[in-house]
């Protein structure tokens, strides 16, 4: 599913962030991704979102490769991964059905198509009756839980996510990685970057480790 | 489930292949897509109009600016429209003076006159006696007492012809000057037509420098339309840079501008037709009674249904093209990070 082969990212202003990365994710496969702040953790995901270019070297997902992807097509390389951050990155003015039913919208489902996903995904993050609510009317738990239907609600085949617990309580954390965990249950992949150790340690799955910018182990 | 896997492994080819299996990958059929597509464009027409609602006096500031410079092009326009046919009748409304020798008595002109208006060029005749030239003179000229110090009128009889209607030409004039002239008790013939040519000009003149001016007003309405796009956009860059991530591509994210721009350009070309219509009624009376003065029946032109159309056509047009060049520029810089 995501293949990483010898992938270097080097900026101008700190030189180089991450050296000679390989590792690979099967279809259906969770794993954290750990590391010091520092350690290339944000840069990694970065590049599987093409939001930077690699140095060198290949991404390899679902069979293209985003290092060689044409700026036109990397929105249709995006809407294959469901993106969750620490920050939620909801819109604020919109409301949760709104904010939901996004990347339907923008991939071109029918009216009654985004109904039912948006409810489908709701249900499954246990936000059912919420649509109509904004964002700030919420907790942050359940802000982070209406960015994960939006990354799910157009059912990619992978789900990257950037500290989706650094805002939570360990209470919460635990919920939302189990829901994850749940997701993964469905065949979807997972890829969770994290510096909770302790959270990682109760987890028991596979754990990608950076440390200054090189994979130590995974 | 079945149908996902299916379509993901064909989507290793090129992007304008892909744009249209993309289509075809949200499901549905044809006609579901094409509904759906319809939908995204009546929602971002009704979004942006919220839009640009939800900030009143922003917009009301851009309407506005928009609406007097799209009014000064449309109000320059609508008066060419209405000198044009001014300039025609009036080329037609050149006259002859014919002078008379100085022998000549009022009454042996009046008979001159009579055999005149018999030409078949001439539509119309008008004696001028000798005491009213002297009138005429002594109250227009301020002469007068110079006049009266020669003891005696030195003015001769005119009379002015009318050409017939059908003469438009100056060069139409010609012939019926030189017959006037061929007559023994002529003295001179002198065709009045500098005035005109002189206010043809000037119409020349206007009507060229429109073509410069609209498009200095234009510029102008781009700049204020895109000016006003660039902050919605600056304002909603966080969105932008969301629905970049998860996977917009640029023609959804400019969709909703490109129809902002439109609202401003329909609206800002349908206040300026009201306000250019409106200034018109204003002035009606004392633009016809100026336009009769110089004789003829003048009606004053409104914009036709046809202009109306074109109007407002061209300034949705500018609306439009404003926001796209704007776009073109901003959508590179907001990119997510």
């Amino acid at each position: 599913m995501l293949k990483f082969e010898r992938v270097s990212k080097r900026y101008h202003e700190t030189g180089e962030v991450l050296t000679d990365i390989s590792f690979q994710l099967k279809a259906g496969e969770i794993a954290f991704l750990t590391g010091h702040s520092g350690a290339g953790k944000s840069t990694l995901l970065k590049l599987i979102g093409v939001m930077e270019r690699c140095s060198q070297g290949d991404i390899w997902l679902d069979g293209e490769n985003l290092c060689q992807a044409k700026q036109r097509q990397l929105p249709f390389i995006r809407r294959k991964m469901g993106f969750i951050y620490q920050d939620y990155k909801l819109l604020q003015d919109r409301t949760i059905f709104d904010n939901v039913a996004l990347p339907l919208i923008i991939a071109g489902f029918s009216y009654q198509e985004v109904l039912r996903k948006v409810r489908a995904a709701l249900e499954k993050v246990s936000l059912t009756g919420k649509e109509k609510k904004y964002p700030y009317a919420l907790s942050g738990g359940e802000q982070q839980r209406v960015g994960i239907a939006r990354a799910i609600v157009n059912r990619p085949p992978i789900i990257i996510a950037d500290e989706p617990t650094g805002n939570l309580d360990p209470d919460l954390a635990l919920e939302i990685m189990n829901l994850f965990v749940s997701f993964q249950q469905l065949g979807v992949t997972v890829l969770i970057a994290t510096h909770d150790i302790s959270l990682i340690d109760k987890m028991n799955h596979r754990v990608l480790k950076l440390s200054q910018g090189r994979l130590v182990s995974g | 489930m079945k149908r996902r896997r299916q379509t993901r492994e064909i989507n290793y080819v090129p992007p304008v292949k892909q744009e249209i299996r993309q289509t075809k990958r949200a499901g549905g059929d044809f006609i579901d897509k094409l509904l759906a597509y319809r939908d995204a464009h009546v929602f971002a027409l009704f979004f942006s109009l919220g839009r640009l609602l939800r900030s009143p006096f922003n917009t009301l500031m851009t309407l506005a600016v928009l609406t007097v410079a799209i009014a000064i092009a449309a109000g320059f326009q609508l008066l060419v429209i209405n000198l044009q046919p001014l300039s025609g009748s009036l080329e037609t409304s050149a006259q002859l003076s014919v002078f008379l020798k100085n022998h000549i008595s009022d009454a042996d002109a009046k008979k001159l006159a009579e055999t005149i208006r018999q030409n078949p060029d001439v539509s119309d005749v008008t004696v001028i006696g000798k005491d009213q030239a002297l009138a005429d003179f002594k109250s227009y000229s301020g002469f007068g007492d110079a006049i009266e110090a020669l003891g005696t009128n030195p003015l001769p009889v005119v009379i002015t012809v009318l050409p017939a209607d059908n003469i438009k030409k100056q060069a139409q004039l010609e012939p019926l000057q030189h017959a006037l002239q061929q007559l023994d008790s002529v003295d001179a013939v002198q065709v009045d037509t500098l005035w005109v040519e002189r206010l043809q000009s000037i119409i020349a003149l206007i009507e060229k420098s429109l073509g410069t001016v609209n498009a200095l007003l234009a510029v102008a309405a781009l700049f204020i339309a895109g000016n006003t796009i660039r902050q919605e956009l600056h304002s909603r860059r966080q969105e932008v840079i969301i629905a970049k991530l998860i996977g917009a591509t640029n023609g959804f994210i400019q969709r909703p501008f490109l129809y902002a721009g439109l609202w401003l350009g329909f609206v800002s070309g349908v206040l300026a037709w009201f306000v250019v219509t409106v200034l018109m009624l204003l002035l009606w009376h004392s633009i016809e009674s100026v336009l009769r003065l110089y004789g003829g029946s003048f009606h004053l032109l409104f914009f036709s249904v046809a202009d109306t159309l074109k109007l407002i056509g061209l300034s949705t047009t500018l609306g439009v093209l404003a926001s796209w060049a704007v776009l073109q520029y901003q959508l590179r810089y907001a990119v997510p990070e």
